[in-house]
């Protein structure tokens, strides 16, 4: 047993699990945030990526105490007053949900997608970063469509700050 | 997962120490690899000594030709280094093409080094270059280092702390991948030195783990053109056949990737 | 329409808390005092049990017990059953033989549940489950279907001599060979249709809580369709009485038939939570999905198209070998029957058909309905003979269909479907153009220099949905009534909350449904809450399957809906003193036509509960419900056109275009039936270049986990070019179709025709790998 220590969402959490737990889990069950999601055994699906230290990874494939001292953000942690984040709102635009389980995961991949490659992201390159997330209801069709004008308006966004 | 004893190292001595004092223990890097291994109880480490957090083994850099990389950089500070793709893109490249963009976060040179999985990228890559293994007590050619399935040269305890390697005039990869898992069901390092020596690499194929195909180098030694490769034959025998792919499509994809790479470099 | 009504692209009501992380799903649960259950499998494709020894696992730490099979037997737990009787062409009843939620004396596939471990958490419970000593005596093993039914072969089940569950024919097998034998031409196809796994991304899950005080159960469970679980658990698995038995499917992952089963862990867990005094979770891994949801398709078969000599078909004879599995799972027998054969007529008008069926038992997973359930393997079956016979026949795919389509309706088929509308020349000539199918010459020449081969296929399919006109489907064996129902409750307000026994997992019915009321009441779309998922909550339902929803679903909210307007319009008339026949809704206000005397609808609401001014005799209140039971199926169809390149040195296939044009009927939300085609495109491309259930001979499954079952990603398909017409559905009040199967049953045989097109090979099966692909170009070279 160990007690684990990090930063979710911007508060400073705490709690006490094995050794073995996975960061998702201690996500889902020590902090009961549950819109982070497992969805498969061999971290394919990405169903489960947060953001650790502003970048994405799979918290299936990282024991909590692995994350000790790390800064975590989930999906849980993108709108902001009630407010949609950017991303967000796209994939509710462009209908780039179905089911809603893969939504969570595939948000945050689509945050860190912009991140790197800002508004320059073309279909080509959006369809090869998503190869760790897996879809079983859009056909990818339109999530491709929101993370593309998501990061056109985000990308527009900080031209205009800048 | 079975339990397990976490441990965070903060240098490669003190990772050494910790790993002495478990009796069953492994090194955990990104864990891309091990932590999915263990969720399937498929590995049972009684502890897991963490070198993420061991600043001494991260970073790349890059003396004229002369490339050192940490064995705690992950595969996206790889392909994103400005400075090692001025010497060796094709390395970026390949680093780029690991996994996923989540995983590349996470997973580390060393770790898929010492890991040797028959199906990684960079072990073509670290036989090709000819790369040194340095770890915490020697050093070790890459031809010496993988030494079967899953089998490396390193002796209980050992760490990799670094690869190095001269950079090659020239260099690419190009990998078939397996369309399940994503891991190369042929990944093929290729690189050309000034002097004419040609190494060609091979992953993903091999039913011992990565492998030099001798034949495919001399011909490309005589010839650097994609054309040299069609008149050589890969020998299927000793291929990997699986689900996926027979032994003799292996043989094919090795020949089609061997001649991509050299029409890419 | 208005901007929230039917045919507007409304953005989903849903959405919100999925993007947010505040869906509801069956794992997000979590009550006082649950434990974690996990089961233990077999880890043998074939055995008998000789004893279990849960000792050393019951002294684990954290373990609250281990049950088996003999004491579920003992608690009178019943046999998990197929709800569909089908009888074979000798009058013979199929032979369903005995599925126990838990084995307990044989195991027939790899994953069949032996006992169940509860304890603190789920790792606890899984150290404890791998400490039960299972002691199996191996028995011989087959996993293939066409060898199953070989004299010699084992034996599953006592009940099924030669592993034949039922050998079931349908059409005139007389006039067919007549018509073979008068042929011109004929086309002989042997048809392969691999077997998948469903996959929702959402793996199966359920919490069983018993509560002793008032000897009452609920279940959450991952399912399309709970009150069916509910009266499923009831009736035959002898569970707890309906009036005891609460079901809730909360947020739901992704289903495509998979959910539609009831499987043994919800049984298990709502009797291991009464056995132990604690709330019982089950959270499926993706390895047990692999090992224990139903799977898709299996079928083998041989096809022969006759043919006369201005090239129209004269007859179809088909012969199908179906693989269902270790058990017949709950609607196993419909799909390769009713489901399948009944549809063999297409598109086309074909005088004579014939269609025999045998459905067989192995040792691997049960298979039963996934998204298409029946249709795709007709679809692919039909649309590749189509294919072949056009390129031995020397003359355009295109020609060949429309010289062959069914022009004018109702058509009646010789396989019993009526068709009440369609037309298949607008759909075929749509996808041409927007595939440009006239340019493929000149894309063709030019990829050919870049060393690529491109080919182009076409697929015309229809299919039956609506599931289904009860009467009907009862004289076919179905063992339930297949209509829909719906409450509209209009709140002191005006508010309204629906009640459906649709289930949305992942189909928008928030938002569709609303629509609807909308569109009828005229009310803000944010005061209408759509309410599913609960047999507390929602009075009766048949839930979400078959692209029923819209058809039936809908229909049974538009009936209601009817109630409600004219109970609406009686207390309105009343507070107004007109008449009622004069009465009308118009954005949301009752109003007098042509005068100026109006009525909010809130304060008509208000009226209604009050009761202060009520007309004489009318009671009090305003909520009306209607069951819906559908007058015929609904015949969606359509044309789908793929092209693509191969990459002769590897086999690698990229899909490089591929057009949808569906006839779906009236559409609700089109932005919704988009996606639903997307998704479903997805599906049938994963299936023709993809994916892949294998077996091993002694009854492995090698492909459990998506390290070996290759799951479509974004990278394997294009961007899809999808466009409707419409035909409005004359079998039900809204004119819809449905649209939920339409992609993956039209799809792959699109896929299949391109690539072998390109590749000059014609013998090529689904999934069509690079390897597969590679070998078949250099065959034909």
């Amino acid at each position: 047993m160990a007690k684990i220590t990090m930063t979710v969402n911007g508060r400073q959490v705490s709690g006490v699990c094995d050794d073995r737990t996975l960061l998702v889990h201690f996500i889902r069950e020590n902090l009961g945030l549950t819109g982070t999601h497992v969805g498969c055994d061999t971290s394919q699906c990405g169903a489960c990526v947060v953001h650790m230290d502003g970048q994405s990874v799979k918290s299936c494939s990282i024991l909590a105490a692995q994350a000790a001292g790390s800064s975590i953000t989930t999906i849980e942690g993108l709108a902001q007053n009630g407010e949609l984040h950017p991303v967000q709102a796209a994939f509710k635009a462009h209908h780039g949900l179905q089911c809603g389980f893969c939504t969570p995961g595939m948000v945050m991949t689509a945050l860190d997608m912009i991140r790197r490659h800002g508004s320059d992201l073309d279909e080509a390159t959006v369809r090869a970063e998503l190869e760790g997330n897996i879809c079983r209801c859009t056909g990818y069709h339109n999530i491709v469509k929101a993370i593309l004008a998501a990061a056109h308006e985000m990308g527009g966004v900080r031209q205009a700050a800048e | 997962m079975y339990q397990t004893n976490y441990h965070r190292a903060s240098s490669v001595q003190e990772a050494v120490q910790m790993m002495g004092a478990a009796t069953e223990g492994k090194y955990l890097s990104g864990g891309m690899t091990l932590i999915p291994t263990m969720r399937q109880r498929l590995a049972a480490p009684s502890d897991l000594i963490d070198l993420r957090h061991i600043a001494e083994m991260k970073g790349i850099a890059v003396n004229g030709r002369s490339v050192r990389i940490g064995a705690a950089t992950t595969h996206e500070e790889v392909a994103t280094s400005a400075e090692l793709r001025t010497v060796c893109p094709a390395l970026c490249g390949l680093a780029g093409h690991i996994g996923d963009p989540a995983v590349r976060h996470m997973g580390t040179i060393g770790g898929s080094i010492a890991n040797n999985d028959p199906a990684a990228d960079y072990p073509a890559a670290m036989l090709a270059l000819d790369a040194v293994i340095v770890t915490d007590r020697r050093e070790i050619k890459a031809g010496d280092f993988f030494t079967g399935l899953f089998e490396t040269a390193l002796e209980d305890g050992e760490i990799i702390t670094a690869v190095r390697f001269d950079a090659p005039a020239k260099a690419a990869y190009q990998k078939f991948a397996n369309p399940a898992s994503r891991y190369a069901m042929a990944g093929v390092f290729v690189a050309k030195r000034d002097n004419g020596d040609v190494r060609v690499a091979v992953t993903g194929a091999g039913s011992s783990g990565v492998f030099r195909h001798p034949d495919l180098e001399a011909a490309l030694s005589a010839n650097w053109s994609p054309d040299a490769v069609a008149n050589v034959t890969v020998d299927g025998s000793d291929m990997l056949s699986d689900l996926h792919a027979s032994a003799a499509y292996r043989a094919n994809l090795v020949k089609v990737m061997t001649k991509r790479a050299v029409s890419a470099t | 329409m208005g901007i929230d009504g039917i045919g507007a692209r409304v953005p989903r009501k849903e959405d919100r808390r999925f993007l947010t992380g505040k869906g509801r799903y069956t794992d997000d649960m979590s009550v006082p005092g649950m434990k974690y259950a996990v089961f233990v499998r077999s880890p043998h494709a074939h055995a008998t049990i000789a004893g279990i020894d849960a000792t050393a696992a019951k002294a684990m730490p954290g373990v609250i017990d281990v049950l088996d099979g003999k004491q579920l037997l003992a608690d009178g737990i019943g046999n998990l059953i197929c709800g569909w009787m089908i009888h074979s062409k000798d009058g013979t009843p199929m032979k369903m033989g005995a599925w126990r939620p838990l084995a307990d004396r044989t195991v027939r596939y790899v994953g069949d549940a032996v006992a169940i471990v509860v304890a603190d958490s789920v790792a606890e419970a899984r150290d404890a489950a791998e400490a039960v000593v299972v002691d199996y005596d191996l028995l011989p093993v087959v996993t293939d279907p066409v060898q199953a039914i070989a004299d010699g072969q084992p034996q599953l089940h006592p009940e099924a001599s030669n592993n034949l569950i039922f050998d079931w024919e349908l059409g005139d097998a007389a006039a067919v060979d007549q018509a073979l034998a008068a042929a011109a031409h004929v086309t002989e196809l042997k048809i392969f249709n691999n077997r998948l796994s469903p996959n929702p991304m959402e793996p199966r899950a359920t919490l069983g809580i018993y509560d002793a005080g008032d000897d009452h159960y609920t279940c959450y469970t991952t399912s399309q369709n709970p009150h069916v679980a509910r009266l499923v658990m009831s009736a035959f698995y002898n569970v707890a009485p309906e009036n005891k038995l609460r079901v809730i499917a909360p947020d739901v992952g992704g289903g495509f038939g998979s959910k539609i089963f009831i499987y043994p862990e919800e049984i298990v867990c709502l009797w291991a939570s009464k056995r132990t005094g604690v709330p019982v979770k089950w959270t499926c891994d993706r390895t047990e999905a692999f090992l224990t949801d139903a799977h898709g398709r299996d079928h083998v078969s041989t096809v022969k198209m006759a043919f006369d000599a201005g090239n129209r078909i004269t007859a179809l004879k088909v012969d199908t070998i179906a693989n269902l599995g270790a058990y017949m799972s709950l609607f196993s027998s419909c799909v390769p029957t009713y489901l399948y054969a009944t549809l063999l007529s297409g598109q086309y008008d074909i005088p004579a058909i014939h269609a025999n069926v045998r459905t067989v038992y192995t040792n691997t997973a049960p298979v039963d309905a996934y998204r298409g359930a029946g249709r795709p393997e007709a679809t692919y079956l039909l649309e590749r003979t189509m294919e072949t016979a056009a390129r031995e026949l020397g003359i355009s795919p295109a020609e060949l269909r429309r010289t062959n389509f069914i022009r004018s309706f109702p058509h009646q088929t010789p396989v019993i479907m009526n068709y009440d509308a369609g037309d298949y020349e607008t759909s075929l000539n749509a996808a041409m153009a927007a595939a440009d199918w006239n340019g493929f010459a000149a894309r063709k020449a030019e990829a050919e220099g870049r060393g690529m081969k491109r080919g182009i296929g076409m697929s015309c399919y229809i299919e039956a949905c609506g599931l289904a006109p009860s009467a009907a489907a009862g004289s076919l064996g179905a063992g339930v009534g297949l209509w829909e129902s719906a409450e509209v409750k209009v709140n002191m307000v005006g508010t309204i909350e629906v009640m459906t026994g649709s289930h949305s997992h992942g189909q928008g019915h928030e938002t569709t449904f609303a629509q609807l009321v909308a569109d009828r009441l005229g009310v803000p779309i944010d005061s209408i809450n759509i309410v599913h998922g609960d047999t507390d909550k929602v009075q009766m339902g048949m839930g979400t399957y078959g692209s029923r929803s819209g058809a039936v679903g809908m229909s049974a909210l538009a009936k209601a809906l009817d109630k409600v307007e004219a109970k609406a319009k009686k207390i309105a008339a009343h507070l107004m003193e007109a008449d009622e026949s004069d009465v009308v809704i118009e954005d949301g206000v009752l109003k007098v036509a042509g005068t100026d005397k109006s009525v909010p609808w809130f304060q008509m609401a208000l009226a209604a509960y009050t009761a202060h001014n009520l007309p004489q005799g009318l009671e009090p209140g305003l909520k009306e419900s209607a069951f819906y039971d559908p007058a015929n199926f609904t015949f969606p169809a359509g044309c789908y056109i793929c092209e693509v390149e191969v990459d002769p040195e590897t086999g690698r296939t990229k899909v490089v275009q591929f057009v949808a044009a569906d006839d779906f009927g009236n559409i609700i939300n089109p932005m919704i039936v988009e996606g639903q085609v997307h998704g479903g495109i997805a599906q049938g491309i994963g299936q023709a270049l993809l994916e892949g259930v294998h077996y091993d001979d002694s009854g492995q499954l090698l492909t459990a986990s998506y390290m070996d079952y290759a799951m479509p990603r974004a990278d394997d398909l294009p961007s899809f070019k999808v466009s409707t017409s419409n035909t409005p559905c004359p079998s039900n009040p809204l004119g819809v179709k449905g649209c939920g199967e339409a992609g993956a049953i039209g799809s792959p045989p699109a896929l299949i025709n391109a690539i072998t097109d390109a590749i000059g090979n014609n013998a090529l099966t689904m999934p069509a790998t690079p390897e597969k692909v590679w070998a078949a170009a250099q065959a034909a070279n």
